[in-house]
């Protein structure tokens, strides 16, 4: 196959569908970080938004009250995070692989019937005009709904930390609760706000996968990509720009192997399937050689309890 | 109104009462789940905890399916210690079994136990060197192992199927993804005569001896303590952070390919895709349910190895889902960490706000 | 409102935490335009009382009236709508934002117009003599600035109460000259103060009353013009702690430590760097280094214990060569002992028990045997520690988290003075401890100096620093001025240093 303008367009528009669960997730996971509480559920919430949008689109036939059902399953489920790590103030690391594990149980679990069944799910829409624009239009322009929507989350949350007050008092709380608890800010709601808001973001990230992706529900569907999001976030030094370069970087990396075999080259789809994982890794190390860095943006209280003194 | 108040010290009660709690906790909701679900709640249970363990073979499964999980919990317990959170003994493990396997097959007809001990020693150094990337990348780059273990246990599956399905598929054994059978030599024996119980339980009884020892006598194992409960004192003191970090993810490492190489060399005899049904991660939810203690922890992998057979049984005798296992572990370990707040808290009722009283 | 009514009136306050009663039937009363002294030692409930005033925390039986009528305050918000500013001893700023932002946060809807909020910030800055540039992000900001953030965002609102917390402890002595010239400004334009200190020729100094806290409850009140320092000590420490003590200087004999032109650069973005340290401890003398936070201690005390490594071995010598490379375990078999800034956390672990924390850096005197842990010999080498230093603690096993600032201060100093020591680097030894442990601590300084050890003390208390020290010097941004005998030396002097007005070469010379 010759690497033509048309499957440079191509390559770019399942770049932005392959990352966008990822910058969804990421950018969750970086409002709850920046308010200082670290989740490592992020996974387990986007099974559970995934098996449950599927099975409210499956049964519904509606796939809106699915995305919907999805993101109130993550809020859920974030709760449930938050309730023992913020109200019972335990270990957060150990919190968030719990709900991971008890996520890949449950959702497992509540779809064992559903695995395999078809279901038509969220298709393309061009923008009339904006579409055919060479190269970028089909990334841009010719994507389904919930890609459109995760331009608009974007959106919000950068807006949200560079103009918003609440946004400032996010911040605040992940920098010095104390502080924040003296001169009165609400500690404790700004913190499950922002747990419930990365809950709800996993969840759309699940629906994305289960009713746009590959439309169906498969067991561990995620694959990893909540974990993936978690090193994100890292390499994003927690601005939301790079969240989004950084979750495109990664999904160009996932679709690597289609670009491979299209090349003509035979390697196996296991070894490519490590791709995206290797590249986090790699990743990573190269972040964190510059430790400077990850100090100067890291919220500083990043997964340590807050103790009311009252 | 029924508040939290910190305690002056923790609890040493609740330390220990918090995991039966858990337990409990966990037993009761599943009696409501199954009661939902439209089982006999009772008839479910007994299923799940009483009769996998009826007789001898029962018995002998049992200690089976328990070997991997207290071999990597046990060296979990010694990385969380250190507050090293190595997440990857599931890949660690699976490193184990392949590396294990693709020496066991070197010898397809030996019936040497010299074999054995080679291809055990092999599995052990493919879980050290599994975990030692994750400890390479954090001592020399401070590289975060949650995530670094994490991708190790993906790739290490993404591995295990190329394996399989690649270069050590068994090229007589039409198109399963399977390796051929491994030789006498490289099978482990067996410690009874019925049931397929094998020295690789006897081996984990070792490490939890071993282990213990390390913890509870050695100045190594104090040094680990105060990296884990404060990194700053042990800086203070001038513990060695990056030998420390080596040591408890070589051991963990190590006992987690232990685990693997024992797996594929004892009750399956061959190396297949699923070699593991999640040990790795089980043995989390065990080192924590144990305390992170040896004996502990000796428990907590009988209590989760049932748990996997019960989940067998029940779903060939109630077809229940195989997901329930993996359910249960998942609310054992948050019953068990909402179950740890009474450690550092207790429970206080308190009066409606007395502002006034004082006011004349 | 008559000038007779009361700006706050507090009756009998009580506030009882799990094993400490720390307000007890509390009294007081504060008039507008008064600048009231709140005294009393570290863990007299000072800190308690204002954060019931400010809304942080409720009392459980007590009323306060404002302006005459009873009220009872929710949370700081409340506070602040009633014309109540709180400035904290460890400041509520957070580092990452900008003075402006900072402001705005607390304001919350009283802030007003956002887009206005800096210009008011430079008007009042202005006003009061506090130089602020609004955009400036706080992390810049010295601890002297830092402060004047948190007075300003008390003084953009309607402020009727300001309450201060320990304000002199963190400033020069020139700066604390300039923050009495701003109290006093607002004390006559009918503002009230309260003014929280343990510092009594200060209280003498501004204050116009004074209500002291012992135990926590009210020990007595008077009007400091009227009293000696003596008797308001009394009343503070009741009659059987000794107030203080003076120490004889020494002149010390050969040099133990040379700091020789240390260079660091530090690898944290919110830290200081070294530049070109030098400096001798002989053994026998006590040298202090005064200073303002965040001038570079923190990162000598790393280099000086080994937990940084320094970049040429060189730079730090003992008498047996250079131990610049040698990491903390190499360092203490040489001799050296250690007492860190932070009791938990690093000179203790919380949650170990004594025992255990006996052994944290014992392990060098025949604790640890084949890699094996002697649990007898741990447990003895604790108690005699309790024994030896008056630790109140119910036994060995009790966890350091448990023990008060004080005994917790006196068994780290007694761990690390029992292993003979010839240079103990002791960094703020007696920060937050009572008196009575703060004397002690003072007493086993002396006497291990008198025994010959090299000591080298890191604090920002300077009136420490001057009773202890044989000579003293400060640091200024990374920087060390010149040293001096203690007895040639004068507040002014150091202050000056402080602040940085000192000529580097000289210094290093």
């Amino acid at each position: 196959m010759d690497f033509d303008l048309n499957m440079l367009s191509n390559l770019l528009y399942a770049m932005v569908r392959t990352g966008t669960p990822l910058l969804l997730v990421a950018l969750g996971e970086m409002v709850c970080e920046k308010s200082g509480v670290l989740n490592l559920g992020q996974e387990g919430m986007m099974l559970m938004g995934a098996v449950a949008g599927f099975i409210t689109a499956y049964a519904t036939g509606n796939l809106f009250i699915g995305v919907l059902l999805a993101m109130l399953m993550g809020i859920l489920m974030s709760l449930l995070f938050g309730f023992i790590a913020i109200t019972l103030n335990a270990n957060q690391v150990a919190t968030g692989l719990a709900l991971t594990i008890f996520g890949i149980g449950l959702s497992a679990f509540i779809g064992a019937s559903y695995v395999g069944q078809p279901i038509k799910g969220f298709e393309p829409i061009n923008v009339a005009g904006l579409s055919d624009t060479p190269i970028i239009g089909k990334m841009l322009f010719g994507q389904d709904l919930l890609v459109y929507l995760s331009f608009i989350i974007f959106l919000g949350v950068y807006w949200f930390f560079r103009w918003s007050r609440p946004g400032l008092i996010v911040k605040a709380v992940g920098e010095n609760p104390h502080a924040a608890e003296a001169v009165g800010l609400p500690v404790i709601r700004t913190r499950y706000l922002a747990v419930m808001f990365g809950g709800a973001m996993a969840g759309l990230a699940g629906a994305y996968l289960s009713l746009a992706y590959t439309p169906m529900w498969a067991e561990n569907m995620s694959a990893g990509r909540g974990w993936i999001a978690l090193a994100l976030v890292v390499f994003a030094s927690w601005q939301t720009g790079r969240i989004l370069l950084g979750a495109y970087l990664f999904g160009l990396m996932s679709i690597l192997h289609l670009v491979v075999q299209g090349l003509g080259f035979n390697v196996s789809p296991n070894l490519l399937g490590s791709m995206p994982y290797i590249a986090t890794i790699v990743v990573l190390v190269f972040l964190s050689m510059n430790q400077k860095r990850i100090k100067l943006y890291a919220p500083i209280s990043l997964g340590k309890p807050f103790h009311r003194s009252r | 109104m029924i508040k939290l108040q910190p305690r002056r010290e923790p609890s040493a009660l609740m330390v220990y009462l918090s995991p039966v709690l858990a337990g409990l906790l966990t037993l009761i909701t599943g009696a409501i789940l199954f009661t939902a679900l439209g089982y006999n709640p009772l008839t479910a249970l007994h299923t799940f905890l009483i009769a996998p363990l009826q007789d001898s073979q029962g018995v002998s499964e049992w200690l089976v399916k328990a070997s991997p999980i207290l071999l990597c919990a046990i060296g979990l317990a010694v990385a969380y210690r250190a507050n090293i959170w190595n997440i990857g003994a599931e890949g660690q493990l699976l490193m184990g079994a392949l590396v294990g396997s693709a020496v066991a097959l070197q010898f397809p007809d030996s019936e040497s136990k010299a074999v054995l001990v080679l291809v055990l020693i092999c599995g052990i150094l493919a879980g050290m060197f599994w975990a030692g990337i994750a400890a390479y990348l954090k001592t020399q780059f401070n590289t975060n192992e949650i995530l670094t273990t994490i991708m190790l246990n993906y790739i290490a599956l993404n591995l295990l199927q190329y394996a399989v399905h690649g270069p050590l598929k068994d090229p007589e054994g039409y198109s399963f993804p399977e390796s051929a059978a491994f030789s006498a030599g490289a099978t482990l024996p067996t410690l009874m005569e019925d049931g397929r119980v094998h020295i690789g339980f006897g081996l984990a009884l070792i490490a939890v001896l071993l282990v213990w020892f390390l913890v509870s006598k050695s100045f190594l194992g104090f040094q680990m303590k105060v990296m884990g409960m404060e990194a700053k004192a042990a800086k203070f003191a001038g513990y060695p952070e990056k030998r420390l970090t080596w040591l408890v993810l070589m051991i963990s490492g190590g006992l987690a390919g232990l685990a693997g190489v024992c797996e594929v060399t004892g009750p399956i005899g061959q190396l297949i895709p699923n070699v593991s049904p999640g040990y790795g991660y089980a043995a989390i939810i065990v080192a924590f349910l144990g305390r992170l203690h040896p004996i502990g922890i000796l428990a907590a992998s009988l209590l989760m190895a049932l748990i996997y057979m019960g989940g067998e049984l029940a779903q060939i005798k109630l077809s229940t889902p195989a997901a329930l296992t993996s359910l249960f572990q998942g609310m054992l370990l948050f019953y068990l960490l909402a179950c740890d707040v009474l450690i550092r808290y207790r429970f206080i009722k308190t009066k409606p706000t007395t502002l006034s009283q004082g006011a004349n | 409102m008559t000038a007779t009514t009361a700006r706050l009136e507090l009756q009998g306050i009580r506030k009882q935490y799990p094993g400490t009663l720390a307000n007890d039937d509390i009294h007081l009363s504060i008039l507008p335009g008064e600048i009231h002294a709140l005294l009393g030692e570290n863990g007299a409930g000072k800190s308690t009382l204002m954060k019931i005033i400010y809304g942080v925390v409720k009392p459980d039986t007590g009323a306060m009236i404002w302006e005459g009528n009873p009220i009872q305050i929710r949370d700081p918000a409340q506070a602040r709508s009633l014309g109540i500013g709180m400035v904290f001893q460890h400041f509520s700023l957070f580092e990452t934002l900008t003075v402006s932002e900072n402001i705005a946060l607390a304001l919350g809807d009283q802030a007003g117009d956002i887009k206005t909020l800096p210009e008011r910030i430079s008007t009042i800055s202005k006003r009061y003599g506090m130089a602020l540039e609004p955009h400036r992000p706080v992390h810049s900001l010295s601890i002297g600035e830092r402060q004047r953030v948190e007075i300003v965002r008390c003084l953009v609102q309607d402020i009727k109460l300001l309450i201060l917390d320990e304000p002199t402890s963190v400033l020069t002595p020139q700066e604390v000259k300039t923050l009495f010239v701003t109290l006093r400004q607002l004390a006559s334009e009918g503002c009230s103060i309260l003014f929280i200190s343990h510092k009594l020729y200060e209280v003498k100094e501004l204050c116009h009353k004074a209500t002291i806290l012992r135990g926590g409850r009210v020990s007595g009140e008077c009007t400091p013009a009227d009293e000696s320092t003596l008797s308001m000590a009394k009343m503070m420490v009741g009659d059987e702690t000794p107030v203080s003590n003076t120490y004889e200087k020494k002149q010390g004999g050969e040099v133990f430590l040379t700091l020789h032109q240390l260079n660091q650069i530090s690898h944290d973005p919110f830290g200081t760097s070294l530049k070109n340290i030098s400096l001798q401890v002989r053994s026998g003398e006590i040298v202090g280094i005064a200073g303002v936070a965040g001038n570079g201690q923190e990162e000598l005390l790393a280099a000086l214990s080994g937990e940084t490594l320094t970049p040429t071995a060189d730079s730090i010598r003992f008498p047996t060569g250079a131990v610049g490379s040698l990491n903390p375990t190499e360092r203490r078999q040489l001799g050296m002992a250690f007492v860190p800034e932070d009791r938990l956390g690093r000179g203790a672990v919380p949650d170990m028990t004594l025992t255990e924390n006996g052994l944290l850096t014992g392990f060098l005197h025949g604790l640890v045997k084949g890699g094996m842990v002697l649990s007898g010999k741990t447990k003895h080498f604790a108690e005699q520690i309790i024994q030896d230093y008056k630790v109140k603690t119910p036994n060995a096993q009790a966890h350091a988290a448990s023990l008060s600032g004080g005994n917790l201060q006196k068994f780290i100093i007694g761990r690390e003075i029992l292993q003979n020591p010839q240079l103990l680097v002791a960094s703020h030894p007696t920060w937050g401890v009572d008196i009575g442990a703060a004397t002690a601590i003072h007493q086993a300084l002396i006497q291990l100096r008198d025994q010959g050890a090299a000591i080298l003390v890191i604090s920002e208390d300077t009136d420490e620093l001057f009773q202890i020290s044989d000579r003293i010097g400060a640091i200024f941004d990374g920087q060390l001025s010149p040293f001096k005998p203690t007895a040639q030396a004068t507040i002014d002097e150091v202050g000056q240093w402080m602040a940085g007005v000192f000529n580097t070469e000289e210094a290093a010379a």
